[in-house]
């Protein structure tokens, strides 16, 4: 028999909040070009990005401490696929410790030719040495900043 | 304390499919609802409980799906709750199932649910939706980028090789060749695998689990019931679960308490369940295993979080067949997760093809004298994992 199918898209818009926390950490790398985590009064570990509490001791953080703009990649994907409403591929991206910080952040990482994925994968293996790069033009984001090899 | 015996009486799975275009959402779901039942030799208004299986609504394409679904499940006048950890809801409603009984507020209790993945012509874009969306979803985050990123750890540290993940599939796609109910039942070798694209690096398509439709339903049972209907069960003798924190960043670093290569919380899971079915020695104890896996490589991980293995040391067993039918203690005979991912019931398929080994029903994957498995279900970002004991 012939089967019937039914085509639908979800778009929904949310105006979500940052909260005290986040707002202060993007607005130094808006205006700035400044990264800070925050350190845990109890046990010292600088959480980046930055939170309000430990999620170890549930504490809350006490001071703003600065980070990098170096670090060493943690972890890393190169991804050539598509989908759909997600960045064209090729792109890598993944975590970083940047120095003074004791856990790591997402970004992506640019300057690097990820036409051969061996190659590629090669140039960003866990322990790789990075530096923070920072768009001319930021809004407040993640995506204000990148890591490139150096 | 010792917990009073719970026993399953029946499970019902699908067929899975990528689509499914002759059963509307809750079709799929009376489909395993009617297998569980005629198992059971029961009737709907036997069962005092439903806990209803049911992840991401957003993967269905349909809000509070178990709306829809109560029909299914004939949950008219009867308890109801639905549950969602995500990729481990399956094993978290067999333990919701299983609390009701211990707890002694019901005899028979059905889990159920469906899932039709297929339908969803966005499913990475679902899954970047439960990252944060301050600090981790304005990156393109999905469960196959989160577990590359795993994958690579587990590389650095113990020295896994792409061949090394292929040979998982190939494990995999044998076993699932050999179950009906399996999606992707066709066989594959090391160099199909190692052919097959990169989708996120060290992940290549036929390292990834399908996408899948159809349903899933099991029938727990007190002790006290089974007897005096004179059933015919295999026994749920432990349970476990274990959460981790939020942060993928946080575990990795500097003084983490759990590293992204390993499957830390899962292993005290494994460690809780293990607990209380008294075992000691896995390695000894344990017939067979359904873990969920939904990439090759995060098949070792798990393999050693459920002790069958050392850290890093499960490579080395699938190399010698340890882990295959036929070998020493067979991980995945269904095929697994790899071949087979219908979200909502998956990590519940563990636990319903633990109880065909134990009850030797599980047909051409049958592993043989099977009489103690376990299985397990990981949800969110390594956030939420549970773990059971099932014993003939």
């Amino acid at each position: 028999m012939e089967l019937l199918k039914r085509r639908e898209a979800w778009n929904i818009t949310y105006t979500h909040a940052l909260g005290e926390t986040a707002s202060w950490f993007f607005v130094q790398i808006r205006d700035n070009a400044r990264i800070y985590g925050r350190r845990c009064g109890k046990t010292g570990r600088v959480l980046v990005p930055p939170r309000a509490f430990s999620d170890q001791t549930l504490e809350p953080t006490t001071d703003w401490v600065e980070v990098g703009p170096g670090g060493r990649i943690e972890t890393f994907t190169i991804v050539y696929e598509e989908f759909q409403n997600l960045p064209p591929p090729p792109y890598a991206f993944g975590y970083v410790m940047l120095d003074g910080a004791d856990t790591a952040i997402g970004g992506f990482f640019k300057g690097v030719d990820l036409a051969e994925p061996a190659k590629a994968a090669e140039q960003l293996k866990v322990g790789t040495r990075v530096i923070t790069k920072f768009a001319e033009q930021r809004k407040g984001d993640m995506l204000d900043f990148w890591f490139e090899r150096g | 304390m010792s917990a009073p015996r719970v026993g399953i009486i029946a499970i019902g799975q699908s067929a899975f499919q990528r689509r499914r275009d002759d059963a509307s959402y809750p079709d799929l779901v009376r489909e395993a609802v009617n297998e569980a039942l005629i198992g059971a030799q029961l009737e709907l208004d036997d069962i005092e409980a439903i806990v209803y299986s049911l992840s991401p609504d957003a993967m269905v394409g349909i809000g509070n799906a178990e709306r829809l679904g109560v029909d299914a499940v004939g949950g008219r006048g009867k308890r109801f709750l639905r549950i969602n950890t995500g990729g481990a809801t399956g094993i978290s409603s067999v333990a919701a199932a299983y609390y009701h009984i211990a707890a002694g507020a019901c005899d028979v209790v059905m889990t159920a649910g469906a899932d039709k993945v297929g339908e969803c012509g966005d499913s990475q874009t679902v899954l970047n939706k439960i990252w944060d969306p301050t600090y981790e979803r304005p990156l393109p985050l999905g469960t196959i980028t989160m577990l590359a990123m795993s994958g690579i750890r587990y590389a650095d540290k113990y020295g896994m090789s792409e061949e090394d993940m292929a040979r998982v599939v190939v494990k995999n796609r044998l076993h699932a060749s050999l179950n009906p109910k399996a999606h992707l039942r066709q066989e594959v070798s090391v160099d199909e695998v190692m052919a097959s694209r990169y989708i996120s690096w060290p992940i290549k398509l036929m390292d990834c689990c399908p996408q899948s439709s159809g349903g899933g339903a099991m029938v727990l049972a007190s002790e006290k019931y089974i007897k005096q209907n004179r059933l015919d069960a295999v026994w749920i003798t432990g349970v476990g679960h274990c959460s981790e924190t939020y942060y993928l960043g946080d575990r990795m670093g500097r003084g983490f308490t759990a590293d992204h290569a390993d499957a830390y919380a899962l292993k005290h899971s494994f460690d809780r369940a293990y607990k209380m079915a008294g075992i000691t020695d896995p390695v000894k104890q344990v017939d067979v295993a359904e873990l969920y896996a939904p990439f090759s490589n995060t098949e070792y991980h798990s393999i050693e979080a459920a002790g069958l293995a050392d850290l890093g040391g499960a490579v080395a067993g699938v190399n010698e067949g340890r882990f295959s039918i036929g070998g020493a203690i067979p991980v995945n005979p269904s095929g697994g997760v790899l071949c087979t991912n219908a979200i909502a019931v998956t990590a519940m398929i563990r636990v319903a093809e633990i109880a065909l080994q134990v009850s030797g029903r599980a047909g051409t994957h049958q592993v043989k004298g099977a009489k103690l498995g376990i299985a397990s279900g990981n949800g969110g970002d390594h956030q939420f994992f549970g773990t059971m004991v099932v014993e003939a």
